[in-house]
């Protein structure tokens, strides 16, 4: 049966258990990554011939930028199985992922700004990347605050779900933004249907970056629903025997 | 699936295919206001305002730039190889301002002249090092990648 993994994963015991492997390996690649992306990207990749040194925030910049459209991405198909199964998990997903989501948002947009002073010569524009960029940052907070917002955590969870799910017409929005309009942002340098814009010297650390932060993110965002599975379960039979354990 | 399932499925998608249609048309009806700048073209075409506070985009045309010796006084042409902006600014110039890049200047047309307030430097995708970039410039290639951006 095709949907009886999809079922099981919903489960939130299921979720616990088979998670904290998942959470395990994703927490070590991400490290091993992460060093090896980093190092590579400031130390060994050339330096860019307009830029300078400069240019290297694209090792922290474009991999967090990515993840805070991807997490969105994720929230909206969460939203999506909270409100069509009505599935605990969704439910927790949508709530960890905001967290972590908005994070990412925030770093995004504060190394793009430490970065456009040298290079563009302003903080800020508003122009339509860095714009709509902000609005994804302010739909996560929506998000976060919105659920403190009522008192009855299933109503909570279904309103989230719905901004979740109208926010998602942000992502094209943000993704084409250097297309349709002008912009002071320059278009994407990397593309999956293209050859990258810069040589291999200098994309293959990026793209060590970007896998290492896509495993940090799965290793935050696991680590926080399987806090909240508990949280919510504290009452179940399985989470006292496990609370039991531990004492 | 289940039909209830499948009738939230429908409703959920229908909602956003909607909302999606709706945010399009005003994306659409705002195309203008959303642009970031005007074209040294539309201003030339009178399409931009005149004396009002606006920006223009485009390329910094080679061997435009006059400075002033004596201040920070910098007049240069603004180009998207139909038109030229002659562009007026006092003021510091971001690092990446030079010949041949895309900038992005602030101010009004006031007598032919562009008063900019402040300039922005434009980058645009391409990430090189500079030993790549002499190689292609000994070799022609680097204009040909240029001109075709």
């Amino acid at each position: 049966m095709a949907w009886q993994w999809f079922h099981q994963w919903g489960s939130p015991r299921w979720f616990y258990e088979r998670a904290e492997r998942w959470q395990f390996w994703a927490g070590w690649i991400a490290l091993v990554l992460l060093v090896l992306g980093t190092v590579w990207g400031l130390a060994i990749a050339p330096v860019d011939y307009q830029q300078g040194h400069s240019y290297r925030i694209i090792y922290l910049h474009v991999p967090v930028a990515f993840l805070a459209q991807a997490l969105y991405l994720g929230m909206a198909v969460a939203a999506v199985v909270l409100l069509v199964w009505r599935m605990k998990l969704a439910d927790i997903a949508i709530q960890a992922l905001a967290v972590v989501g908005c994070a990412f948002c925030v770093l995004a947009l504060v190394s793009g700004a430490i970065w456009g002073k040298p290079t563009w010569g302003t903080y800020w524009v508003w122009d339509a990347r860095l714009t709509s960029m902000l609005i994804l940052a302010f739909l996560y907070l929506g998000i976060i605050g919105l659920r403190s917002a009522f008192i009855d955590p299933e109503l909570a969870g279904k309103a989230c779900a719905i901004l979740a799910l109208v926010g998602a017409i942000n992502l094209p929005i943000i993704k084409y933004s250097v297309e349709w309009w002008n912009t002071l942002h320059q278009p994407a340098s990397l593309k999956l249907t293209e050859r990258p814009a810069m040589p291999a010297s200098m994309w293959v650390p990026l793209l060590l970056n970007i896998c290492a932060y896509y495993a940090a993110a799965v290793y935050l965002l696991f680590a926080s629903m399987r806090t909240l599975v508990l949280r919510r379960e504290r009452r179940a039979q399985w989470v006292q025997a496990l609370v039991r354990a531990h004492d | 699936m289940n039909p209830k399932r499948k009738q939230r499925l429908l409703i959920i998608l229908g909602m956003v295919f909607g909302l999606g249609i709706a945010v399009g048309l005003v994306m659409y009806a705002l195309s203008q206001n959303i642009n970031l700048f005007f074209t040294p073209t539309q201003i030339a075409t009178g399409t931009a305002p005149n004396d009002q506070f606006i920006r223009v985009g485009g390329m910094v045309r080679e061997g435009s730039v006059s400075r002033d010796p004596t201040s920070l006084k910098v007049a240069f042409d603004v180009t998207d190889f139909d038109h030229n902006v002659r562009v007026t600014y006092t003021g510091i110039l971001p690092d990446l301002f030079r010949e041949g890049q895309g900038v992005v200047v602030q101010g009004r047309v006031h007598d032919g002249l562009f008063a900019a307030t402040e300039v922005l430097a434009k980058h645009d995708e391409n990430y090189m090092p500079p030993e790549v970039t002499e190689a292609l410039r000994q070799s022609g290639q680097l204009d040909k990648m240029m001109g075709k951006n």
